[in-house]
């Protein structure tokens, strides 16, 4: 069986400056990986790759899921191919009332299911249900999307469209990053809701602390485009300790 | 809502460009192409018209024929032929049939087709009552009765000019003059129909509504005229849906709206606005250039605009409020749409002259693909207008890199004690929010109308509801093909 996720030798620019210089990353179904590294070494970069974000030119490699190569889909067919990205700043969308949003979101999804469009009061209460869990209230909803919210509600919001959109590949970037103690634990168990045999994770992360709480199964290291090391999560104890230095060097 | 349902289906099972493109296949009386006394003489005998009111036509003509067509706004109009178009066209089936089971099936066929339900059993009771214009004539109008119980007279103008001549006499061209501008001189002289209102004192409308524009025929012009009478103390909420079938020749349409509102009446004007806008390369469309204007005569009167502009190859509109009364209100709320090689230049004026009167302009303006957007608007604070507020918010969102958007907004304040302020803004839609809208699984092309959808919420919350589903469902499709 083809692994859930595959990068092959991924090389991608953004205008004329090479970003990423050769990935190779494996993920199979079930599995959780962790990305660590320097601030600018390519890890949003890498996501907005994957996701096929416009001005991230793929110049090299290839990326496939479930054996399927995703280069030449749209952002959005592969986000209902199941590809999901959880922003490292989430975007406002002024006026555009958080329902609506979420469930152009699950709607697009089922229409290209040949399903129905979901029921709105269904809905509602699918929305509550896991809006609660992360502790977002119904003022939230009722908000337009991202618009006034704190850095942490922004990324308990991502988390919320993960729980609804449940994706078979969900990629966060520094969920983490501005979150106090207590909401780090909400979204962690957010997030270990979703851990699946069926579902992987790719997390982006300075921080050793959220891997405790979302233990993964492998930890990487990209430096200057590169994944420069591979271990399992007691190489973030030891980045923790000792940082990047040397790092650069191994390659 | 019955009517309103339908109309969604009808936007939602469409998946072309204009949804209304089609045309009736319907025997039609004309007169012939052109302009002269003549016209006009036959336009008022088709109406079995007093003799005043033919007078008036008359003189309307005289002093049109005196005036040059405006060149002041920012469009871009190829000249008009006054020679070549019809004035008059009315399906054969009748002038005005007295009931719902005389009206040609046909024509019941075309409006099923445009969502909306002539049939009043079919609609719940009391929600909306409809007027409809086809081409030069109303042919129906329902819920009269209803309505009739409580004092409102709901009808066509043409019959209003025969049967309330005193109300029609006393009001028409007291709020637009003849000579305010060179189409509403022309529309003085040659309207046809339109819709008449009148709400006795005290009484609240107990239903929205509603009138129906349709243009069928080719080469013909619509010149259709409104009026909106709210007496003391009556409330009434009036909305306004237009469209056309596509043609590759330019058809204009000159419409006149008088609103007149009494002490503390209130009148609330929606329209959505969806006329054919051409094809993509500019090709046909409908010049709609339209007077409207409301004055708020009595204190603590209140008149309420509120447009969705998305149709037309060019828009001339500026729906305007002249706000005499002491402490009374004038709003305009306004969403220009523009795509392909449509042009609109839009806004309104707020004239105030009563004590402590107040106004808001909203306006959002869009513009995609190779469009012009213009926001005209003018705010005028006459010397005995103490004490008045005024708030402008213009805000232009581009769509792509070849469309302009214009703000060009003109104060006149002769009062020291005026407060206006003035809020501009423009933007384009951003690839963040694009990226992000998609990164969910939305289609560009849906993503894309719910960030514009967004942009506009604050005039969007001002239609009535199921309107306001309608109107939303327009901008999504206004815009198809504008970017990626
Ligand atoms: N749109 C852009 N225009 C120009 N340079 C860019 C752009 N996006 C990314 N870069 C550059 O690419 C490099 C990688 O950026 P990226 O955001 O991927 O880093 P990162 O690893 O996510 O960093 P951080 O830990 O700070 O989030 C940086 O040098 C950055 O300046
Ligand atoms: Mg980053």
């Amino acid at each position: 069986m083809a692994p859930l996720l595959e990068i092959r030798d991924l090389h991608a620019s953004v205008g004329d400056t090479p970003i990423l210089k050769g990935i190779n990353l494996t993920i199979n179904a079930g599995e959780i990986h962790a990305i660590m590294g320097p601030n600018g070494s390519g890890k949003s970069t890498m996501s907005y790759a994957l996701a096929g974000r416009d001005g991230y030119e793929v110049t090299g490699g290839d990326i496939l899921m479930n054996g399927v190569s995703m280069l030449e889909m749209e952002p959005d067919e592969r986000a209902r191919a199941g590809m999901f990205l959880a922003f490292q700043y989430p975007v406002e969308l002024p006026g555009v009332g958080g329902m609506s949003f979420l469930r152009a979101a699950v709607n697009a999804r089922r229409i290209e299911a040949g399903e129905d469009e979901i029921d709105q009061l269904e809905f509602v209460k699918l929305v509550r249900a896991k809006a609660k869990h992360l502790s977002i209230n119904d003022d939230m909803l009722k908000r337009a999307v991202n618009v006034g919210f704190s850095g942490g509600e922004k990324k308990r919001y991502e988390i919320l469209q993960m729980a609804l959109l449940e994706p078979v590949l969900s990629v966060l970037d520094e969920t983490d990053s501005g979150l106090d103690v207590d909401a780090l634990k909400i979204v962690s168990d957010g997030v270990n809701l979703l851990r699946d045999p069926a579902r992987s994770m790719l997390v982006i992360t300075h921080y050793q602390r959220l891997l405790n709480h979302i233990v993964p199964d492998y930890v990487h290291i990209l430096a200057g485009g590169k994944i420069r090391r591979t271990g399992g999560k007691e190489l973030a104890l030891e980045v923790e300790e000792s940082g990047y230095v040397g790092i650069d060097d191994a390659a | 809502m019955a009517a309103t349902q339908e109309t969604i289906d009808t936007l939602e099972e469409a998946t072309g460009k204009y949804k209304y493109g089609f045309v009736t296949d319907i025997e039609s009386d004309k007169a012939p192409k052109g302009l002269n006394e003549d016209i006009i003489r036959f336009i008022s005998a088709k109406k079995d018209e007093p003799q005043w009111m033919l007078d008036w036509r008359l003189k309307a003509f005289a002093t049109w024929q005196k005036m040059e067509s405006p060149d002041w706004a920012k469009l871009d109009i190829e000249p008009i032929d006054y020679q070549d178009i019809y004035y008059y066209a009315a399906p054969k089936s009748g002038e005005g049939p007295a009931s719902l089971d005389e009206v040609d099936p046909e024509l019941l066929k075309t409006y099923a087709k445009l969502g909306i339900s002539l049939d009043e059993q079919k609609v719940l009771a009391g929600v909306v009552a409809v007027d409809v214009v086809f081409d030069s004539v109303s042919v129906a109008t329902t819920f009269r009765g209803e309505l009739a119980k409580v004092g409102v007279i709901f009808c066509p103008i043409s019959e209003a000019i025969r049967d309330y001549p005193d109300l029609v006499k006393k009001y028409i061209g007291s709020v637009v003059p003849v000579a305010d501008n060179y189409f509403s001189a022309l529309n003085s002289a040659v309207f046809t129909d339109g819709s008449f209102v009148y709400i006795p004192k005290g009484v609240r409308c107990p239903m929205e509504l509603s009138t129906y524009f349709r243009i069928n025929e080719a080469n013909t012009g619509q010149f259709e005229r409104t009026l909106i009478i709210a007496e003391d103390e009556a409330y009434v909420s009036y909305l306004e849906g237009c469209t056309a079938p596509q043609r590759d020749e330019n058809q204009l349409h000159a419409a006149v709206v008088e609103l007149v509102a009494m002490d503390d009446a209130e009148i609330k004007y929606s329209t959505v606005q969806n006329w054919y806008p051409g094809d993509e390369n500019g090709l046909g469309g409908i010049y709609n250039f339209v007077t409207k204007r409301g004055a708020c005569r009595g204190d603590r009167s209140k008149i309420s605009w509120t447009q969705v502009e998305t149709g037309s190859a060019i828009t001339w509109k500026y729906p305007s409020c002249i706000l005499q009364g002491k402490d009374s209100v004038g709003e305009f709320y306004s969403v220009a749409l523009t795509n392909n090689f449509q042009q609109a230049d839009t806004g309104t004026k707020m004239i105030h002259i009563g004590e402590g009167s107040r106004s808001t302009i909203i306006s959002k303006g869009i513009s995609a693909g190779r469009s012009q957007n213009c926001y005209r608007g003018l705010v005028r604070i006459q010397p005995g207008a103490e004490n008045a507020r005024n708030f402008t918010q213009c805000d232009s969102l581009l769509v792509g890199d070849k469309c302009g958007a214009h703000t060009v907004p003109y104060i006149v304040s002769r009062n020291p004690s005026a407060k206006i302020e003035h809020e501009a803004t423009t933007s384009r839609i951003s690839e963040d929010q694009l990226f992000y809208c998609q990164q969910r699984g939305i289609s560009t092309e849906d993503s894309v109308s719910l960030i514009v959808n967004g942009f506009c919420k604050e005039v969007m919350k001002e239609l009535p509801m199921e309107f306001a589903v309608e109107a939303q469902k327009l901008i999504g499709i206004s815009l198809e093909g504008s970017v990626g």
